[in-house]
């Protein structure tokens, strides 16, 4: 168990270390890079000029620079936001928060809503809800989330509901898909052949076997959340991680880029390894 | 189910074939503007009515939708040449390919698509003419979208790898590039064409949440995701029901294609 933490856990260090690093470098490839649009203003005399233009000069070298700015995250300094001009650490506090509550609340719900429309359509299995389930989770499915969140503002409704109506539809579409495989399975028929109610079948012979592929799809489904914050945190201008990714990607911001993407990465990677694990069956001593 | 899929994919071709059909119609420019009629609603000379600069909505959908419904596929082949690429072929070749190639899709998905996306559409040029934009877009949607894909095709050319006529063949001295050419692309086939119409409606889905943002296709060129940036002006929406087209249209064509693939996910 410990061997299998620590393995994940360098997998993550791993593959946060390499997002960063090809952001970094996605950035250090873009056109304009280094460009200072405070180069331009005739107020500035040239030694100030020079003094812009060599502040740029160590993020030339973009394996030195990450690197740099890797080692002093470890020591807690995340470097100052140039496009914000704030530090950056300062800004991911504010910002997460946000961000955490907006994908947990829609999490919950969307997780809240496809549990309730899989015990309904066991419990109650009329063709009519059958059908008006299908197609809300199809029409969803095909809605982009910038479409979404523009409806949410005219509307008026919370942002939260946005990512619920993104993550329903594929939370929906596995979690019945999981029902169904294991409803044909012989361990449930013969519960039910020894006259087993439907809600005992369900909690006691379903949910332990699609435990772990629930636990994996919710670590997944995390992912989905974070990347549909995106978009609803830019259009309906809430000040989150998703704004600020936005806003770092607009102003080529590299220190606060480079922060962010390490940032969504972790919480991703950490997400997925975290359901991994707990989905993982303990081995049992011979 | 096998009619409905049927009538998903003759809507679709439909929808291909109309807008295609209406770039041969010269009444349907869709940048030449009217400014005696500006915002106005639908009428004889203007079906869908036309937008604040006083273009015709409806050439504008047909060219959008064209667009989005011919470029979408492209960057699908893009992807799906990469994933064969990065995929099947090391999952054939197997030992420390396979290994590396698994490692650099576990990567690759492990950041959230629609974040990698925007971090590299906003790396590249956006002050671009409007047809290099369209192209930015497309191949960009093209060179991300291949990880997924990817990791399926490389399953099965792992299976591939270990089947016993593979083994055969190997046996007879057969050439490298004839057992790929002759055994391994044929058996790789449906699962490549599989995922080549997964990828389509989430490329059409991914260039319209990019257009949304701004950094998409570049105006005056429109596409199924720039038209719906009309939704933004939410003040003047609920005088115009016709605002609304370009989303009908996305959701007619995404969810036509959806059912026409439906059930291809694991082709036999």
């Amino acid at each position: 168990m410990r061997s299998s933490i620590l393995r994940r856990l360098l997998m993550v260090v791993i593959t946060i270390v390499a997002g960063g690093l090809v952001s970094a470098t996605l950035v250090r490839c873009a056109p304009g890079f280094g460009a200072d649009e405070r180069q331009l203003d005739s107020r500035l005399s040239n030694d100030t000029i020079n003094a812009i233009q060599t502040s740029h000069a160590d993020e030339r070298n973009i394996v030195r620079f990450f690197f740099a700015s890797v080692c002093k995250t470890l020591r807690g300094d995340f470097g100052v936001s140039r496009s914000l001009n704030r530090p950056v650490r300062q800004l991911l506090q504010e910002r997460a928060a946000v961000t955490a509550a907006l994908a947990g609340k829609g999490l919950a719900l969307s997780w809240l809503a496809a549990a309730l429309m899989i015990f309904a359509s066991r419990f109650v299995p009329t063709p009519a809800l059958g059908i008006s389930v299908t197609l809300l989770s199809g029409a969803l499915l095909c809605l982009p989330a910038g479409v979404l969140a523009l409806l949410a503002i005219l509307f008026n409704q919370p942002a939260y509901l946005v990512i619920a109506l993104i993550v329903y539809p594929k939370v929906h579409r596995y979690l019945s898909n999981m029902v169904e495989a294991v409803r044909g399975m012989p361990h449930i028929l013969t519960a039910r052949a020894k006259g087993a109610s439907e809600s005992r079948v369900f909690l006691w012979h379903v949910v332990p076997v699609i435990k772990r592929d629930v636990l994996a799809l919710a670590g997944v489904s995390i992912g989905i959340a974070i990347s549909a914050s995106i978009p609803v945190e830019a259009l309906c201008g809430i000040p989150g991680i998703g704004q600020l990714s936005w806003q770092a990607a607009m102003g080529r911001d590299l220190p606060l880029l480079n922060n962010v993407a390490m940032l969504v990465i972790g919480c991703v990677v950490l997400a997925n390894s975290g359901a991994d694990l707990l989905g993982e069956e303990p081995r049992q001593s011979s | 189910m096998k009619r409905l899929r049927l009538a998903a994919a003759i809507l679709a071709c439909v929808l291909v074939l109309i807008s295609v059909a209406g770039s041969f119609v010269p009444r349907f420019d869709y940048a030449r503007q009217d400014r005696e009629h500006v915002g106005s609603r639908p009428s004889s000379g203007h079906w869908l009515g036309t937008d604040d600069l006083g273009r015709d909505r409806f050439a504008r959908l047909l060219q959008g939708t064209r667009i989005s419904i011919l470029l979408a596929p492209s960057a699908a082949v893009v992807s799906m040449l990469l994933a064969f690429a990065i995929g099947a072929v090391p999952g054939f070749a197997g030992g420390f390919a396979e290994r590396a190639a698994v490692t650099a899709i576990d990567l690759v998905l492990s950041i959230p698509w629609l974040f990698l996306l925007l971090i590299v559409r906003a790396m590249l040029p956006l002050n671009t003419s409007p047809a290099a934009s369209v192209t930015i877009t497309f191949l960009v949607l093209g060179l991300l979208g291949w990880a997924a894909p990817a990791r399926i095709l490389l399953a099965r050319a792992r299976s591939v790898r270990q089947a016993e006529f593979i083994i055969l063949a190997r046996s007879t001295g057969i050439a490298p590039y004839r057992l790929l050419y002759r055994h391994v692309i044929p058996n790789l086939r449906p699962i490549l064409l599989a995922q080549f119409w997964i990828s389509v409606p989430i490329f059409i889905l991914s260039e319209a949440n990019l257009s949304i943002l701004g950094l998409g296709v570049a105006e005056p060129l429109p596409s199924l995701g720039s038209l719906l940036r009309e939704l933004e002006t939410v003040l003047s929406l609920r005088a115009d029901i016709c605002r609304f087209a370009p989303l009908v249209m996305l959701v007619v064509i995404v969810s036509s294609l959806q059912i026409a693939v439906s059930g291809r996910e694991v082709p036999s």
